[in-house]
């Protein structure tokens, strides 16, 4: 039917094996195929070799759970300008604007080609960070408004622009790259497998479990490593538990926005017995260290199916109590509700993915569609709200605390024996191409992997979820007062550092 | 019917605050964290160790991710440690990590453990510029400025004000304008594109300030030493007068820490 390679998340195939396609051809391919929204980019980049660039395209069809993979060789030489992916389907936009930020490479009709992130090794390094080329407009009865990079709470940095009209924004610019710390190439430089297990623990320390989980399922595969029933049943279970805790803590941050005091405090609190049974489990609140390629460094023990059923005893009452009194309160809802809307058209025209994409409708949940760690036999329903306004994104949240919660409960009442078929892991294999697709409490996570003629790793590429979703929301504040910003900002939680790699 | 409605809303409202039972830690100083902890390690001697003392050690430095590890004597800088625990697993019957969450320093030297010591982490009166007791003993706000911090440490630093820890207690808060801050807290191993912002915010804060490294990104660049997008100049200029020693730091090293600056041990 197409002229790409059909493979499934987590699987190994020879690069030799991945079709090259005639530019044209690779971008007739793929733009034709996300036109249909059951299709969707989860990873686009480039790979300089020499004076060439081989561009890699995967599509997710997620009726069948394949990855489409095709790829295209174009000169790497300023030579000429290439039609771009993003004039026919703007979810391109964000991977064509990375492509052309690291290597150059030129695009005739782009319709949006700014900065990402400003990257150490960015192809022009005239560009500066403090010299963003902002949309702007004209007018006596418009003003700038300019927040960050630091903020004024304890969070990451990024700078964002407004543009309003009295107290009603027009248009949102948001920039970013503060974070970049060299992610990517520190996979590359010579490296052993716990030194990079901790680099992926350290691209987002919020989504640590995301992460790690996509890594070492990677990695697994590309050293043709089959991890047993114990260590991918602990990584899902590992999953929901981060799920339930950082959806805890936005609840919580959303009622500080609102000014709900009882809802901060409350759902603050409960937070933290969720993050301490990670404590408990491998001795970081965060989770770092927790997951390890081919073992299982902390098994579930009796005594972790007992913290948890505790834990989750003691949680669920009083979590469901807050969440149940705060949707009855009007001071509440008249913040949260028709507030930062993104339709469901501007979700599917811009690619977005995981808990964003689900609160406009849009149904995207790797767990669903590409199954990987045990997902595959957990009879899944993604949870989907339908106004794609605050209050959706925070109905979601509540809505999916309760289906991991019912998902772990399932899990640690049958915990496999520990050890069950784990050989010794190998090295990874050579001239291999390996994509690794997770969801993360926020959404879609996608590493992939490159190994050169000596099985050592030619290129890494990561894609966190909010690279999808910071454009969502630049979206959904238009027309909103900017003292809504905050609440709509909150109600999205996306990762800078994630986004800055 | 109004005022019926009311009143339940009232009474829904106590039987929450009634569910929550007692939420905040009485004393942050003495607690105990629950579970493991990877806390300030104890290294035994190969004498003291015994029996498993002929335990080759000389693979630990490589073992380290971020090169924590020094041998003769065996040492650990927990500046650079990122508390995964390997070199524990490898070498358990020399290195042991308690649940001492009190790891902090006033000086960078301060946060390498020798093999042979096993004392509580201090900060002696001597290593603290005299006006930061005087000044800020009782009331303390800092502005937190995340130079590609992975928002660990971000985390932590809130939950130090959430009502489990509650630093507020102490009058040790975080403010939002660098002009309202008596110092300044960095997280993250410092990236080129956050050197100016950090500069600007440091130089916005009126004297005497202090300033504050959480967790191993900072105090070290951990995992992220050495890339070429990271520059740490910032930290070459300037007296740094705490380390907050974890990956991420947790809510109780901040809590101790910060009053063993300000208020003694």
């Amino acid at each position: 039917m197409t002229n790409a390679l059909e493979i499934k998340n987590n699987q190994r195939v020879q690069l030799k094996d991945i079709p090259v396609l005639p530019y044209e051809e690779f971008l007739e391919l793929n733009t034709n195929l996300t036109k249909d929204f059951y299709f969707h980019c989860v990873n686009y980049f480039a790979w300089p070799q020499g004076n060439q660039l081989r561009l890699f395209c995967c599509i997710a069809d997620d009726t069948t759970g394949h990855i489409l993979l095709s790829s295209s060789v174009v000169a790497h030489d300023n030579s000429r300008e290439y039609p771009s992916f993003s004039a026919k389907n703007l979810a391109f936009h964000v991977f064509e604007r990375e492509i052309h930020e690291n290597t150059g490479l030129k695009y005739s009709d782009h319709p949006w080609l700014k900065p990402v992130r400003y990257p150490v090794n960015r192809a022009d390094r005239n560009s500066d960070i403090s010299n963003y080329p902002f949309y702007q407009i004209e007018s006596e009865e418009l003003h700038e408004v300019g927040v960050g990079p630091i903020h004024a709470g304890i969070i990451e940095p990024g700078h964002f622009r407004f543009i309003c009209n009295g107290e009603q924004i027009l248009h949102l610019e948001i920039q970013l790259g503060y974070q970049h710390r060299g992610v990517e190439q520190l996979f590359l430089t010579p490296k052993n497998l716990l030194q990079r297990t901790v680099l992926a623990e350290s691209i987002a320390g919020d989504t640590v479990i995301g992460h790690t989980t996509a890594f070492a399922g990677l990695w697994e595969s590309l050293c043709d490593f089959t991890p047993g029933e114990d260590i991918l049943h602990a990584r899902t279970i590992a999953s929901e538990l981060e799920r339930v805790a950082i959806h805890t803590g936005d609840l919580s941050a959303i009622c500080a926005d609102i000014a709900y005091q009882l809802g901060n405090s409350v759902f603050g609190r409960l937070r933290t017995p969720v993050i301490n049974t990670f404590q408990k489990w491998c001795g970081c609140r965060l989770a770092k260290g927790l997951i390890r390629v081919g073992k299982n460094q902390y098994p579930v023990t009796p005594y972790m199916v007992d913290s948890l059923t505790q834990l989750f005893d003691e949680y669920e009452p009083d979590t469901y109590e807050m969440y149940d009194r705060m949707k009855t309160l009007p001071s509440v809802l008249a913040r949260l509700e028709r507030t930062g809307i993104v339709t469901h058209e501007q979700a599917e025209r811009i690619g977005c993915v995981g808990m964003t994409a689900r609160a406009s409708g849009l149904i995207r949940d790797i767990r669903w569609t590409h199954p990987y760690l045990i997902y595959g036999q957990i009879p899944h329903q993604p949870i989907v709200k339908h106004h794609g306004d605050v209050y959706s994104r925070t109905q979601i949240r509540r809505h999916e605390i309760s289906q991991s919660i019912r998902y772990i409960r399932d899990l640690i009442a049958n915990v496999p024996a520990e050890g069950n078929g784990n050989p010794e892991l190998s090295s990874p294999q050579p001239d291999s191409f390996v994509i690794s697709l997770t969801e993360g409490w926020r959404g879609e996570i996608c590493h992939c992997a490159i190994t050169n003629d000596t099985g050592e790793l030619a290129l890494y590429k990561v894609k966190d979820p909010s690279l999808h979703n910071w454009l969502a929301l630049a979206l959904a504040v238009r027309n909103n007062d900017i003292s809504d910003f905050p609440i709509c900002n909150k109600s999205f939680n996306l990762s800078y550092c994630g986004n800055d790699l | 019917m109004k005022y019926k409605a009311n009143i339940g809303s009232v009474f829904s409202e106590m039987r929450i605050l009634y569910h929550q039972g007692k939420q905040y830690i009485p004393d942050v100083t003495t607690v105990e964290v629950p579970g493991i902890f990877r806390g300030r390690p104890v290294i035994k001697t190969a004498a003291a160790a015994g029996a498993g003392a002929d335990e080759d050690i000389r693979f630990l430095p490589d073992l380290c991710p971020t090169g924590a590890i020094d041998l003769e004597p065996l040492r650990i800088d927990l500046g650079k440690c990122i508390f995964c625990g390997d070199c524990e697993r490898a070498c358990p019957s020399r290195i042991k990590f308690t649940k001492d969450y009190k790891i902090f320093s006033a000086t960078r030297n301060g946060l390498i453990i020798r093999e042979g010591e096993d004392q509580k982490m201090t900060i002696k009166a001597d290593e603290v510029r005299k006006e930061i007791r005087k000044y800020f003993g009782t009331s303390l706000k800092l502005r937190q400025v995340s130079a590609a911090g992975d928002n660990s440490c971000e985390w932590e630093l809130n939950a130090s004000g959430n009502v489990n820890f509650d630093m507020g207690r102490f009058g040790i808060e975080f403010v939002a304008s660098p002009r309202h801050a008596n110092g300044i807290v960095v997280t993250g191993p410092i990236s080129q594109n956050m050197a100016e912002p950090l500069q600007i915010c440091y130089d916005a804060i009126p004297d005497p300030k202090i300033i504050i490294l959480a967790g191993t990104d900072a105090i070290s660049g951990g995992i992220f030493a050495g890339s070429p997008a990271i520059d740490r100049s910032f930290l070459n200029k300037y007296q740094v007068d705490l380390y907050l020693a974890g990956n991420p730091t947790h809510p109780l090293t901040i809590i101790n820490g910060i009053l063993a600056l300000t208020r003694g041990n």
